[in-house]
């Protein structure tokens, strides 16, 4: 057996391709400069329109077909000089159709390269169960014919046919596209899983934008044979690069995603504060004018210290203190890095109306406001269907919360609050 | 009836002998022939069209005019006759060979070069087994042709049950006419039938229980 996929050459990419273009006889061209440095572990998705040339890039992976210019190499080497049926049998791929071998038990679909690859019959039975057990389907299966298993198990069965080689690479057209959106989302997390454990690159082409962006490290948006953004999904979603991927995202995906891409920075609206060396009749006039009961106090760096009340201020006032002395530092914070999603749980528990917002310095920047937040998270679970009553900024002019109603502990990082959903159990 | 076994008991087992010898040469040189070039023209398209239509227009050939043919080549006896019948084998077998494994859904031929067999090993190991009954049809309709062909092969002098029918059309004897066409009707009886079973054991499983 040739290790064609060996270690080495020393440029560390596990796949590249470079200037690939596709032209079909007849004159189509179908890939267009396709150029794309894949790691090892990468999860790729590409994603557009149909007909945009997704499947013929990913076929000329495999030499399924002939790229009329450009080069591919895997670990450094020109595959355009290996053996075709060696190198096929070195990549995983799944095919839009599953293409179950409907004469052959699961076992001998399950096992079909490991046989190609000549291993001993023990070895490949030892995989079958293996495999078998990865995609939680019983042992009993392994005797039935695809005709026998549904849809969805089917799929299974063509996902594990893929790795039973232990194939470093895995190609996937548009696995899932038949399937029921149940089905499609635990298979997804099924192949999500076995990426993460297995440490396999993946490219995977789909037409389903919510799909590329759950499962990718980065998503290769195409249009007409190019492409048109190659880009994690943050950045995707962060920074449609035109309108073409906007559209293609979809206006309420973009506003779903918000919780989760945008920072607290970016929606942080200006503070209302006061140094720690100024006097307390400085703090309050600046209450007065500003209409707000709470200001949270900086050093002479701007750096938040801590905040003070109304009534504290009314307390110590004719005192000859200054705000730093009666100041509360026991203040608590968000950094403007953190994204939305992974904040708002706290602070909408906690009650707070509004949290300062530092930098990495530890310097105030400005605040978040409940409302603020409230709105993007309403946004993204609703939609943006009923937004007319909610859009104010700035501290509010209430009384009651503040940051010291609850006085926590600072906390620098929010925890992450993320949520898996877990459809399907077989 | 009793009659006609008494008088040619003998001689119907040998004719009976001679018969299926003659038919299974031809059918067993046409499968033999016409599987891997059907095969073969799956993968040369181009040609394809011209060699099943060659194979056509001998099929349209009619029997007798093509037994007569080969006479000046091969000259009289079972030899000309098994050559005649072998290429009126042919194209029942070539065609259902050829439509069998076009007819293999393509996904399947896809999956299995996608996944890294060989040709050779794409045509063994899916494309063959699951064309297995189309080839099977053919090579039924085949046997039929050619074991009731052969029956005009006595006219060339090839022996078999023909020998019966023609004596007895020439006499005028309807026993001997009987005599030989039931015996070639049983024979292309039994032997479709046991092409059928042949067939089920050739058909792949796709499920568990058959
Ligand atoms: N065998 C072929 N011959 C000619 N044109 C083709 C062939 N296969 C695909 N195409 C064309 O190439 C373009 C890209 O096709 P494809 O890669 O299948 O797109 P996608 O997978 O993104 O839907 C399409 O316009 C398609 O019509
Ligand atoms: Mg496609």
């Amino acid at each position: 057996m040739i290790q064609i996929l060996s270690e080495g050459d020393g440029k560390g990419m596990l796949l590249s391709m470079e200037h690939l273009t596709k032209v079909y006889p007849g004159g189509k061209t179908a890939v267009d400069d396709f150029n794309l440095e894949v790691e090892k572990g990468e999860f790729i998705c590409f994603i557009g329109t149909s007909g945009s040339g997704k499947t013929t890039t990913m076929r000329m992976i495999n030499r399924m077909l002939e790229q009329s210019s450009g080069t591919i190499k895997i670990n450094g080497e020109d595959i355009a000089q290996m053996n075709p049926v060696k190198l096929r049998r070195k990549i995983g791929y799944v095919i839009q159709n599953v293409g179950l071998m409907p004469h052959m038990t699961i076992r001998d679909n399950i096992t079909l390269v490991p046989k190609l690859l000549k291993w001993p019959v023990e070895k490949r039975n030892e995989r079958a169960k293996e495999m078998i057990k990865l995609v939680e389907l019983p042992e009993e299966f392994l005797d039935r014919y695809p005709s026998e298993l549904s849809g969805g198990q089917q799929q299974r069965i063509g996902v594990i046919r893929a790795l039973a080689a232990d194939q470093d690479i895995i190609l996937m057209d548009e696995p899932f596209g038949a399937l029921d959106p149940i089905t499609r989302e635990s298979l997804q997390d099924l192949v999500k899983d076995l990426q993460e454990k297995s440490g396999k690159t993946f490219i995977f082409v789909t037409h389903d934008m919510d799909e590329a962006l759950s499962l990718a490290t980065r998503v290769v948006i195409m249009s007409y044979g190019k492409q048109v953004q190659v880009d994690t999904p943050d950045n995707i979603l962060r920074h449609p690069a035109n309108k073409f991927v906007a559209d293609l995202i979809g206006q309420d995906r973009l506003i779903q995603a918000r919780p989760s891409i945008t920072t607290v920075g970016q929606v942080a609206t200006k503070a209302i504060s006061a140094r720690e060396d100024q006097t307390l009749k400085q703090a309050l006039g600046e209450m007065h004018t500003k209409r707000v009961d709470t200001l949270l106090v900086t050093n002479n760096e701007g750096k938040l210290t801590g905040f003070v009340g109304i009534e504290r201020l009314n307390h110590y006032y004719g005192s000859g203190k200054r705000i730093g002395d009666i100041m509360d530092s026991n203040v608590f914070y968000v950094r403007k890095d953190s994204v939305i999603r992974d904040t708002v749980d706290r602070i909408l528990k906690r009650g707070f109306r509004n949290v300062p917002v530092i930098d990495d310095d530890g310097k105030l920047i400005g605040i978040v406001t409940r409302a603020t937040l409230v709105d993007i998270v309403y946004d993204a679970l609703w939609g943006e269907a009923d937004k007319s009553n909610s859009n104010d900024s700035g501290q509010t002019k209430e009384t009651e919360d503040n940051p010291d109603k609850e006085a926590g502990k600072t906390e620098s990082q929010a925890e992450v609050t993320q949520t898996t959903e877990d459809g399907d159990q077989k | 009836m009793i009659n006609f076994f008494n008088q040619f008991g003998s001689q119907l087992i040998f004719k009976t002998w001679q018969h299926i010898y003659i038919s299974g040469i031809s059918l067993g040189l046409g499968v033999i022939v016409a599987i891997p070039l059907g095969v073969v023209l799956t993968r040369y398209k181009r040609i394809s069209g011209f060699v099943i239509g060659l194979a056509s227009v001998l099929q349209t050939i009619p029997a007798m005019a093509l037994l007569a043919m080969m006479i000046p080549i091969f000259g009289i006896g079972a030899k000309p006759a098994i050559v005649a019948l072998f290429i009126y084998s042919l194209l029942p077998i070539l065609r259902n060979t050829y439509l069998g494994m076009e007819n293999v859904d393509p996904t399947l031929r896809d999956a299995a070069k996608g996944m890294g067999m060989s040709n050779f090993q794409s045509i063994m190991r899916v494309e063959l087994p699951l064309a297995a009954p189309v080839i099977m049809a053919g090579v039924r309709l085949s046997a039929t042709y050619v074991i009731a062909w052969t029956a005009l092969a006595s006219y060339i002098g090839a022996g078999g049950l023909g020998d019966f029918i023609f004596n007895g059309l020439n006499l005028y004897r309807s026993d001997l006419i009987l005599g030989g066409s039931i015996p070639v009707i049983i024979l292309a009886l039994v032997v479709d039938f046991l092409l059928g079973r042949l067939e089920l054991l050739l058909t792949p499983k796709t499920t568990e229980e058959g």
